[in-house]
């Protein structure tokens, strides 16, 4: 009975380190054989079925996903924020409740869900709001994201805020504080590692997204912006790195070494959508790791 | 520091509370005097923390709670219309059971008050220092903390804590200061120190305190009020209360026999 508890607990482990080193697997081929550094990241080239010149530059994949993230937490973390403090300190009792419940409900609504309202309802919004030539595009994307990494960003800073003990709200009302001075004298800056973990995770979530981001970026391999837009162009059409995962791993041919342990070139393809989840894995362990040890920070101290 | 121009700081008539549908105080008439230390005595459950809550209407933040009746400061009714909770929250200041200073350095939480009362950018440095130094030594803090003004204050001791905590209502110029059990967190010696505290501040501002510490409200005190079941039964100067108390509910709790 035991081992089988002691199994489902170290399963997680288990399942973290099988899936990395399949990963690994698949695109270490690619990484020793034709990764070139300054290409893969700086080279907006991206040609993997070329018959003549394969290229494999991701830095428009790269953008493609920068911007969509950017421009989601440029709403979801104002926005995000906002609702949470005001659940935490303007609502109580059922209204709370419901609205906690309606954020919940907001995280399982399926990815492919949004990917379709972002398709048919923002898409022509979109075109007849600024004229644009195609509704799919970052600004769309943004948003979508922006609607889906909301609830982490709430829940988590929701919980932020609510670990703040009551004893410092009671503090400043009883000098005289007005409601806003207590939310941005005191109750900001007591939860402020918890509310840039709730960031971190929605950037976690955005840079993950995939389904919803491959239906309503317009999938086309762009870098996003130009001079008049050096950030970026909400309006341009991109690719991420995931939709590209997405889009290309069911045509890549999974081909076998010869022999002597040599790939052709036509495997190349199949292997360098694995280095780009090797980017991603890294990317997102990384903002997960900050997040973990921005809350970890919260607890040793408080 | 100009003279209390009410003899009575805090007045109630007819005051009832109710959280929900429970009565937490009784129909409690009371005139508290300026300038002197008054103590708030009674068991546990009393209603006596309620009590002192209501003077800066800061119970209002527990939406189940309801009053009636008439609550005076200084001689105005706090429930009229064109009061300011906030400026009523700085003429009545509050000290806590539990110590609770900001999550802030020992400098910003004595000049917290100060900034909130202020337009952004009004206040030279020189007179935040100036009131940051006047109030730590009004507490006894300064010579102990100059050095250190920007440690964080809650790692500070309990004892010098709760002393930051009563400095920090000093920058606002408060009359009456409402205190909690401000020592039941503290040692013995700590509670010592806030007791020398309170007797320097005597005089100067209006002093509600609540204690369970009977020789903490003898030595402090000048007049007592003794509640019971939200009921106030007795109020009457200290030595009177503990010495010939008129009611015997009184005579009871002061004995000993419960409480
Ligand atoms: N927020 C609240 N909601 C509901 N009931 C409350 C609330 N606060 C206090 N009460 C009740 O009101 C009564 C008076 O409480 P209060 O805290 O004023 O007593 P107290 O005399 O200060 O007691 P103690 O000496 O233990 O501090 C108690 O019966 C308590 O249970
Ligand atoms: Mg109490």
């Amino acid at each position: 009975m035991v081992g089988w508890i002691y199994l489902c607990g170290v399963s997680s482990i288990i399942f973290v380190f099988s899936i990395f080193f399949f990963v690994f697997r698949e695109g270490a081929p690619f990484l020793r054989d034709r990764f070139d550094f300054k290409e893969f990241f700086f080279s907006p080239e991206w040609y993997p079925n070329s018959d003549l010149n394969k290229r494999y530059g991701a830095l428009a994949l790269i953008l493609g996903t920068a911007s969509v993230t950017l421009f989601a937490m440029l709403i979801a973390v104002p926005f995000g924020l906002g609702a949470a403090i005001f659940i935490s300190e303007f609502c109580a009792g059922k209204f709370k409740e419901a609205l906690k419940i309606t954020i919940e409900i907001l995280a399982a609504i399926p990815s492919v869900v949004w990917g379709f309202i972002g398709l048919m309802v923002m898409s022509p919004l979109i075109i007849w709001a600024t004229g644009a030539p195609v509704g799919l595009n970052v600004l769309n994307g943004g948003i979508v994201v922006a609607l889906m990494s909301l609830p982490v960003i709430v829940s988590i800073s929701e919980d932020a805020l609510k670990a703040v003990p009551d004893t410092f709200r009671e503090a400043a009302l009883a000098l005289g504080a007005t409601r806003w001075q207590v939310i941005y004298k005191v109750l900001l800056p007591a939860a402020k590692n918890g509310l840039l973990a709730a960031a971190l995770l929605g950037v976690g979530r955005a840079v993950g997204e995939t389904m919803a981001v491959y239906m309503t970026t317009g999938h086309s391999v762009n870098i996003p912006f130009d001079s008049r837009f050096p950030l970026f162009h909400p309006l341009q059409s991109v690719r991420t790195l995931t939709a590209t995962i997405a889009a290309e791993l069911g045509e890549a041919p999974h081909l076998h070494p010869d022999p002597s342990g040599n790939y052709p070139p036509e495997a190349h393809h199949y292997q360098v959508l694995f280095v780009i989840g090797i980017l991603l894995f890294a990317i997102t362990f990384a903002i997960n790791l900050t997040a973990d040890l921005v809350v970890k920070g919260i607890r040793r101290k408080g | 520091m100009e003279p209390f121009s009410n003899a009575y700081s805090l007045e109630t008539k007819g005051l009832n509370l109710w959280y929900g549908d429970f009565q937490a105080l009784r129909d409690i008439s009371a005139r508290i005097r300026g300038g002197i230390i008054t103590g708030l005595i009674g068991p546990s459950g009393c209603g006596k923390t309620t009590f002192l809550r209501c003077f800066n209407r800061i119970n209002e933040r527990y939406g189940n709670v309801s009053t009636s009746g008439e609550i005076r400061v200084l001689g105005k009714n706090i429930y009229e219309p064109d009061v300011c909770l906030q400026e009523l929250r700085k003429s009545v200041g509050m000290v806590f059971q539990r110590p609770n200073p900001l999550p802030l350095s020992v400098y910003e939480n004595v000049v917290f008050g100060l900034r909130i009362h202020s337009p952004w950018g009004s206040l030279p440095k020189a007179e935040l220092d100036a009131a940051v130094e006047e109030a730590l030594r009004e507490v006894f803090l300064w010579d102990g903390l100059k050095d250190r003004l920007d440690t964080p204050a809650t790692a500070l001791q309990l004892e010098q804590q709760q002393k930051l905590c009563i400095a920090r209502l000093l920058p606002l110029k408060p009359r009456v200061i409402l205190m909690d059990e401000p020592c039941s967190a503290l040692d013995a010696e700590g509670t010592k120190a806030i007791e020398d505290l309170m007797d320097s501040l005597r005089g100067r501002y209006t002093m509600l305190i609540v204690t369970h510490n009977m020789a903490q409200a003898r030595r402090v005190t000048e007049e007592c009020i003794y509640m019971l079941n939200g009921v106030l039964v007795e109020h009457a100067s200290t030595e009177d209360l503990f010495l010939y108390p008129k009611d015997e509910r009184t005579e009871a709790y002061i004995q000993g026999r419960y409480g």
